[in-house]
């Protein structure tokens, strides 16, 4: 029997790196899932992804996310990649989660990706959904994730799995 | 090829029962998640998650709401469960169930262990709700059993738990 979720690639971070890559990604799959267990280390960064390196103007998202006293929902058009998380929390030592799936990512149509983002903090916390499109219909074979000012700490996690339908 | 989604375990009750528990779970896999789908017969009735039978204070969550009019968000720091959502009570819709995952990434790391939740309790009705959680379990021992249970009453015949294991390896 054909294994339906896959993993193709995982890394853990020895040191700490504002970026991981996943490169060579087949189009063998229907769908992709992204595991993305991580501590941040500085204030301020905007944390997301960028496909087959393109650093055009080619994302949109919208968000909605619950601090624990407040409610917002925002969205951004035409940024140069997509955003999970606005503005991280600085060095907290608590574990905090992304789980994206990325739909019809060998397609040649926009690529739609739908987001979790999981954080509580012992003292604050962050729960967000966000949807993020990008605007290319080449077929996904790259992903970066990453942070765009500070790093991730050494011991971060990012798992791609590929999910198949036949 | 070593399989990356397995199932662990799973209960689909044939009757009711104040609790449901996964014990002696492996050392073998990277994450956990547990799906879920439930209905109790309280009147209003929140679910509670612990880990390793601790009922300490050590859990905490950060949840966002939606209702169907209004979104809001809560935190609770320092209780004694992880409590993220209403399961379907028995004021709800007859034969409806509540839905919800529950992902926790890296069980086995000796760092405290942050959750991801997504549940839903639509029933036709006007309460009826979406919510997203984040929770974190303040212990650094690996996760070997998870206690799932009502805070009042009980999970109906018919709720179901299911455990899977997924292996990055």
């Amino acid at each position: 029997m054909a294994a339906t979720y896959e993993k193709i690639a995982t890394t853990t971070l020895g040191s700490a790196a504002s970026s991981i890559n996943f490169t060579s990604i087949s189009s063998a799959y229907t769908d992709l899932r992204i595991v993305w267990v991580f501590q941040a280390v500085s204030a301020g960064s905007n944390a997301g992804l960028r496909f087959n390196s393109d650093t055009g103007n080619n994302y949109s998202y919208t968000a909605i996310t619950g601090t624990g006293s407040t409610t917002v929902s925002q969205r951004g058009t035409s940024n140069n990649q997509c955003y999970f998380m606005a503005n991280s929390t600085a060095a907290t030592s608590q574990l905090q989660i992304f789980q994206t799936d990325v739909f019809s990512y060998a397609g040649s149509t926009y690529k739609t990706l739908l987001t979790t983002y999981s954080g509580d903090l012992n003292g604050s916390g962050e729960v967000s959904s966000i949807v993020n499109l990008w605007r290319s219909t080449s077929a996904v074979t790259s992903v970066t994730l990453l942070f765009d000012a500070g790093n991730m700490t050494a011991g971060t996690t990012a798992t791609l799995y590929g999910i198949l339908k036949a | 090829m070593a399989t990356t989604y397995t199932l662990i375990s799973s209960n689909v009750l044939s009757s009711s029962a104040a609790s449901v528990t996964f014990s002696a779970i492996p050392a073998d896999y990277t994450d956990l998640v547990i799906r879920l789908s439930a209905r109790a017969d309280g009147a209003i009735v929140n679910v509670k998650i612990t880990f390793n039978g601790d009922t300490a204070t050590n859990y905490s969550q950060t949840y966002l709401i939606g209702d169907g009019s209004a979104a809001s968000s809560g935190r609770q720091s320092s209780v004694d469960n992880f409590n993220p959502y209403g399961v379907n009570a028995s004021t709800y819709t007859a034969n409806t169930f509540s839905n919800a995952e529950i992902y926790i990434p890296s069980y086995l790391v000796s760092q405290n262990k942050p959750i991801g939740f997504f549940g839903v309790t639509e029933n036709n009705a006007t309460s009826s709700y979406i919510m997203p959680s984040a929770g974190l379990w303040r212990n650094t021992a690996a996760i070997t059993s998870i206690g799932i249970a009502p805070n009042s009453g009980n999970f109906v015949s018919g709720s179901s738990f299911y455990l899977y294991g997924i292996s990055n390896a």
